[in-house]
C-alpha cells in the first residue's frame, strides 16, 4: 500500500495522456471548495437542539463562526508547512492525506453534533478539515504546471477554477441533503455531514488515485521548450526555502494578499452593500442573485484570466489587475451615486473575476520567477497571504464601515471611504509588480543539487 | 491492433473522467446562475 502511495509509482509512462491530470485535480478541489459554502451549516447549527428554534442550551452564532475560521487558519498553516513535505513525498500521498483529513473532519464533526460538544466540530473541520484543505489545494499545483510547460497558467486556472466551482456544488447539496434529513427531532446537519465526508473522500481517493507525474525527460508532443529564454521566465530552479530569501517572494507575497484583501471586501459584504447602497432598488433576493453572480465571475475569471496569462505575460496580467481594479474600485461609489446599477453590477463582476484570475495566476507567476522543482512547496508557503487576506479584508470592510455609521454618515455613503482604501490597496500593488524582477543569480540551485528533491 | 484499442481505452477513460467532475461543476454552475438570475426579474 505504502509502494502505490510512493513517489516512485506515480511517474508516468511517456504514452500517458496528460490531459487525464486536470481532473484528477478537479476532483480534489470540487471537494475542498466546499469550504467557501460552509456557511449554509451556520443557522441549522445554531438550532441542533432545539431543531424549530434555538433553545438556550444551543450554540450561538459567534461560536459558530469558529468554525470556518480556524479552517481557514489551519489551511494556511498546512500549505505552508506541507508543502515542504509534499515535494518529499510527491503529490499521491499529499492528496490522500488531505481526503482522510477533509472526509474524516466531516465524520468527526458529525460525532461532535451527536454529543453536541463543540471541540469535536473545531477539532473536525476546523483543524483536521482545515488542514485537509492546504494539502488538497496545493498538492496537484505543481505536477500540473509540469505536465502542461507550454500553457501553466491554464492548467493551475482549470484546478483552481475547481476550488471556486467547489462551493457552487457544496452549498445546494448542504441544503439538499439538510432538507432531505430534517425530522421533528433533527435539523439534518450530523446526517448531512457524514453523506458529504463520504462523499468528498471518495472523491479526492480517486484524485489521488489518478494523478500521475511526468517523466524528468517527457514533454509535450511536439513541443520544444524555447530556445531563447523569456523575459521574467526562468529555466532553473529556486530551492523553497532559498525563496525565503529573496525579496521576489515577498512581493509575490503582498500582490497576493492585497489582490485577495480587495477581492473579499467586495465579496463578503457583497449582499449587505448591493441593497444599502442601492436602497428600494434591490430586494433580498435580488442581492442573493448578486452574490451568485460575482460567484460565477470569481469562478470563470480563475480559467480565463490565467489562460490569458499564458498570452500575455505573468507580470502584465498583474498590471492589468492592478490598474483596471483600482479604476473600478475608484468608480463604485460614483456608480452608486448616479443610481447607475448596471455599471455597479458589471464593474464589481470585472472586479471579483481579476479576485479568482489572481488567485489562479500566482502559481505559474511563482514557476516563471523560482523554476518549477519546489513550486508547490513556495506556494503552499505564499498562501499564508490568503489567510491574511481573509482576515483584512472582512475587517477593514466592517470596521470601518461601522466606524462611519458611528459618526453619522448615510449607510449607503458608509462604503465610499472602504472601497477608495480597496482602490488604494490596488495600487500599492500595481507598484509591487512593478518592482518584481528576476530572482538574482546567487539564490538559484547549482546543476548538481537540482536532482535531489530536498538538496539544498 | 493491440495499440488502437489501447488508444481507444485511453480515450473512454478520458471522456469518463472528464464528465465524473464537469457534471457536478455544472449542476452547480446551472444552480448559481438560477439564483443569479433574481438579480434581473
Amino acid at each position: 500500500m505504502s509502494g502505490f502511495f510512493s513517489k516512485e509509482r506515480t511517474t508516468a509512462g511517456h504514452a500517458y495522456n496528460r490531459w487525464l491530470i486536470p481532473p484528477a485535480a478537479l476532483a480534489v478541489h470540487l471537494c475542498i471548495g466546499q469550504a467557501y459554502a460552509f456557511s449554509v451549516f451556520n443557522e441549522p447549527l445554531t438550532r441542533v437542539i432545539g431543531v424549530t428554534q434555538s433553545a438556550p442550551d444551543d450554540w450561538k452564532l459567534t461560536t459558530i463562526g469558529w468554525i470556518y475560521s480556524l479552517a481557514i487558519v489551519f489551511l494556511g498553516l498546512s500549505a505552508a508547512f506541507g508543502g515542504k513535505w509534499l515535494e518529499k513525498v510527491g503529490p499521491r500521498r499529499t492528496m490522500f492525506t488531505a481526503a482522510c483529513l477533509f472526509g474524516g473532519g466531516f465524520l468527526i464533526s458529525a460525532l461532535g453534533i451527536k454529543l453536541h460538544q463543540i471541540w469535536l466540530i473545531y477539532l473536525g473541520y476546523g483543524v483536521l478539515g482545515g488542514c485537509g484543505l492546504g494539502l488538497g489545494y496545493v498538492s496537484p499545483v505543481s505536477t500540473l504546471i509540469k505536465w502542461f510547460p507550454d500553457h501553466r497558467g491554464m492548467a493551475t486556472g482549470m484546478a483552481i477554477m475547481g476550488f471556486g466551482g467547489g462551493a457552487m456544488i457544496g452549498a445546494p447539496l448542504g441544503v439538499a441533503l439538510m432538507k432531505h434529513f430534517h425530522s421533528e427531532t433533527s435539523v439534518g446537519v450530523m446526517e448531512a455531514f457524514v453523506v458529504m465526508g463520504i462523499l468528498y473522500f471518495i472523491s479526492m481517493v480517486i484524485g489521488s488515485v489518478a494523478i500521475r507525474t511526468p517523466a524528468p525527460d517527457w514533454k509535450p508532443h511536439g513541443w520544444t521548450p524555447p530556445v531563447e529564454a523569456k523575459k521574467m521566465v526562468t529555466k532553473r530552479h529556486v530551492h523553497i526555502d532559498q525563496a525565503l530569501k529573496t525579496p521576489q517572494f515577498y512581493l509575490l507575497w503582498l500582490i497576493l494578499c492585497l489582490n485577495v484583501t480587495a477581492g473579499i471586501g467586495i465579496l463578503g459584504q457583497a449582499s449587505v452593500m448591493i441593497q444599502e447602497m442601492f436602497k428600494g432598488s434591490i430586494t433580498p433576493e435580488a442581492a442573493a442573485g448578486f452574490v451568485g453572480l460575482l460567484s460565477l465571475f470569481n469562478m470563470g475569471g480563475r480559467f480565463v484570466w490565467s489562460s490569458a496569462s499564458d498570452y500575455m505575460g505573468r507580470q502584465n496580467t498583474y498590471f492589468l489587475f492592478f490598474a483596471l481594479g483600482t479604476f473600478l474600485y475608484s468608480m463604485l461609489p460614483t456608480f452608486s451615486g448616479e443610481g447607475n446599477i448596471v455599471m455597479f453590477i458589471a464593474a464589481a463582476a470585472v472586479i471579483l473575476s481579476m479576485y479568482g484570475g489572481g488567485f489562479a495566476t500566482i502559481p505559474a507567476y511563482l514557476a516563471d520567477i523560482f523554476g518549477t522543482k519546489f513550486v508547490g512547496g513556495i506556494h503552499g508557503r505564499l498562501l499564508t497571504a490568503w489567510s491574511t487576506a481573509g482576515v483584512l479584508g472582512p475587517v477593514l470592510v466592517n470596521y470601518i464601515r461601522e466606524y462611519q455609521v458611528n459618526h453619522g454618515v448615510a449607510k449607503a455613503d458608509a462604503y465610499t471611504t472602504t472601497l477608495y482604501i480597496m482602490a488604494s490597496l490596488l495600487a500599492v500593488g500595481f507598484v509591487c509588480n512593478l518592482l518584481m524582477k528576476e530572482v538574482h543569480e546567487q539564490h538559484y540551485m547549482k546543476h548538481d543539487e537540482v536532482d535531489d528533491p530536498l538538496q539544498g | 491492433m493491440e495499440e488502437k484499442e489501447t488508444t481507444e481505452n485511453h480515450l473512454v477513460l478520458l471522456v469518463l473522467f472528464w464528465a465524473y467532475v464537469l457534471i457536478p461543476l455544472g449542476w452547480g454552475v446551472f444552480q448559481t446562475f438560477k439564483k443569479a438570475m433574481a438579480l434581473f426579474q
